[in-house]
């Protein structure tokens, strides 16, 4: 046990090689992290960041090996990231096309649509994204002007989601959307009223939280793997929630929040490398800490009573 | 095309079983994401429990309890801490694709042995029968006991006084709260008796239409049970009907894959999810959800 620990530490936090292994994991969950607050802030349960990382990972892929192989890198980075954030969009527009046509619950359909984004890629990569070696299932290396540039092992994704992390922040906090975004997720009854159309937000938040979650997508595939394969994500999309909901939704505590994960991520990577320890633990850690971070605010409510959303909303 | 139907009913035993416990907590007005995780965590208790007891009934008895614990952790939070539905769901199904993921590697190290299974309702001459054989007596107990529930479910939601209070309490909650209703007692039993049948219906996956427990082995199915009730409108017959559906695609489905048509195999993995987004999208507009579903309640303070 103490060794699975020390591991664990050593793995994420203990050298100079294992602080850039936790800035590589934090990197994807800081932006989909990020997609996944901007979507509950405004009550729209976005299940999705999964499959439309997978998606947006998908087309860049598609952007990066098949379509602009012998672009300059000023020109195929730019559109490789465009490309990811597109695909996440498109993911995140079908959910919210269908809810605002249809009425179907985004819940349902996102998480349906995780599995489809995984099933397009298995196909794409037997498919016409296939190496031209065809021996594996797996996509041709990215030529080298479309891998994002890096410090050692950190690529540069991680600044653009920094500056990301403050342009979620204006948003939300500083601009008439966000304002509408936030009456819809607190009161949806009182924004109707307002003139608000939560369906409308909705769809716009969708497609904005997939773009997010897609250009992560994107930054994986140009930045870490160089090419994209199944396994590529291996649950980021769902790890998303468990750090929006630490971060209480609020898009700079999405930081610290994406760093803890981060660093559990890595760690327990190491901890599977070196203590044999299976790294699915790391879902009982992420599950737990969902409950815990909902947990406290029971507390809270109980410490100090005041009109909650429940009671707000049932009347 | 016998053999295809007998697969249709065989396929939709344990979507019947889930979604028949998703609309009974539906019904009390709780959206439960987490029948996903349930389902797996059934299939793992049962697996596990057969496999040290060597009785398959007795492995059934567990992922109904292990469903019901599950439920009593979803139930903890929602309807006592009045906590987000949706997020209690996704910590419920993170934490089942975790635990179950990382307890068998515990305890069989990557190879889990064969479990005893639930065999054919009634073996011998009466399953050699053509056509009555291979679609009744010849399919597993879940088929049979998905059946029974939902006349039985059927029957108490809509003809007795605590089938009344159930549906009131998922319509209204203020107003069954004041015709002296216990809204918390009602929600709770009505998640602990949704995810024990949603328990059952994992342990169907893991020894009945297998003998073993792999990874993830539900693979959305939970979630497709979410689907089949609004397709199913929120009434038992619907959800039968809707289950039936279903399992006639993937029987479809296996059929086609079988033959080698030559379409790529990811194009039927994502063959059900299209189909049940093509389903949601085209039942979604007509059905009318119970009108308090995923609301928390707390009473005005006084």
């Amino acid at each position: 046990m103490s060794d699975a620990l020390l591991a664990l530490l050593s793995g994420s936090v203990g050298s100079l090689a294992a602080w850039e292994a936790t800035l590589r994991e934090t990197t994807p969950l800081l932006i989909t992290g990020l997609a996944v607050a901007l979507a509950f802030r405004g009550g729209v349960w976005n299940i999705g960041a999964e499959g439309q990382l997978l998606a947006g990972a998908l087309c860049a892929t598609i952007v990066a090996t098949r379509w602009c192989v012998d672009a300059p890198a000023w020109l195929l980075v730019p559109a490789v990231a465009l490309a990811g954030a597109f695909g996440g969009a498109l993911f995140g527009g079908i959910a919210g096309g269908l809810r605002a046509a249809r009425g179907v619950s985004e819940v349902i359909s996102t998480i349906l649509l995780n599995f489809v984004a995984g099933s397009l890629v298995a196909l794409a990569i037997q498919g016409p994204l296939q190496e031209a070696a065809r021996a594996y299932p797996k996509s041709d290396p990215f030529p080298a002007a479309a891998l994002l540039p890096s410090l050692g092992r950190v690529h540069v994704g991680l600044l653009v989601a920094l500056a990301l992390v403050w342009l979620a922040h204006v948003l939300v906090f500083r601009t008439a959307f966000g304002f509408r975004l936030r009456a819809v997720g607190l009161a949806p009854k009182a924004a109707r009223f307002a003139g608000i159309s939560p369906e409308r937000i909705a769809l716009t938040t969708l497609v904005l939280s997939g773009a997010l979650a897609g250009l992560a997508g994107a930054f994986e595939v140009a930045g870490v793997t160089g090419q994209l394969y199944a396994g590529l994500s291996a649950g980021t999309g769902y790890t998303a929630i468990a750090v929006a909901l630490l971060a209480r939704l609020q898009p700079l505590w999405v930081i610290p929040s994406a760093l803890l994960f981060g660093a559990l991520e890595a760690g327990a990577a190491a901890m599977q490398r070196e203590a044999g320890v299976p790294a699915v633990v790391t879902q009982i850690v992420q599950g737990a800490v969902i409950l815990l971070a909902v947990g406290v605010s029971i507390g809270r409510r109980r410490a100090r009573p005041r009109l909650d959303r429940a009671s707000a909303e049932a009347g | 095309m016998e053999a295809l139907i007998e697969a249709a009913l065989r396929l939709a035993a344990p979507l019947l079983l889930a979604a028949l416990g998703e609309l009974v907590i539906e019904r009390a007005g709780l959206i439960h994401i987490g029948i996903e995780g349930t389902m797996l965590t059934g299939a793992f208790v049962g697996f596990v429990v057969a496999v040290g007891t060597g009785s398959a009934l007795t492995g059934v008895a567990a992922a109904a309890c292990a469903g019901a614990g599950v439920g009593a952790l979803f139930a903890a939070f929602t309807v006592l801490g009045r906590v987000d539905q949706i997020v209690v769901g996704t910590a419920v199904n993170l934490l089942a694709l975790g635990a179950t993921g990382a307890g068998s590697r515990a305890l069989y190290g990557g190879a889990p042995p064969s479990a005893p299974t639930l065999g054919p309702l009634l073996p011998g001459p009466l399953a050699e029968v053509p056509w009555l054989g291979s679609l009744w007596f010849a399919q597993t107990a879940f088929l049979h006991a998905g059946l029974l529930l939902t006349l039985v479910i059927g029957l108490v939601l809509t003809r007795t006084r605590p089938g009344l209070q159930l549906r009131a309490v998922g319509e209204s909650a203020r107003a069954a709260d004041s015709e002296g209703v216990s809204v918390p007692l009602v929600r709770c039993l009505a998640v602990l008796i949704g995810s024990s049948l949603a328990g059952i219906a994992g342990a169907s996956l893991s020894l009945a239409q297998s003998d073993s427990f792999t990874e993830g082995m539900t693979a959305g199915r939970g979630f497709i049970a979410l689907a089949i009730v609004i397709f199913g409108r929120w009434s038992s017959v619907g959800v039968l009907l809707a289950s039936l559906f279903f399992g006639f695609v993937s029987a479809l489905q296996f059929r086609l894959q079988a033959r080698g048509s030559g379409i790529p195999y990811p194009v039927f993995l994502m063959f059900p999810y299209l189909v049940t987004l093509a389903v949601l999208a085209l039942a979604s507009g007509r059905a009318r959800a119970p009108a308090d579903l995923g609301r928390a309640y707390a009473r005005e303070a006084s």
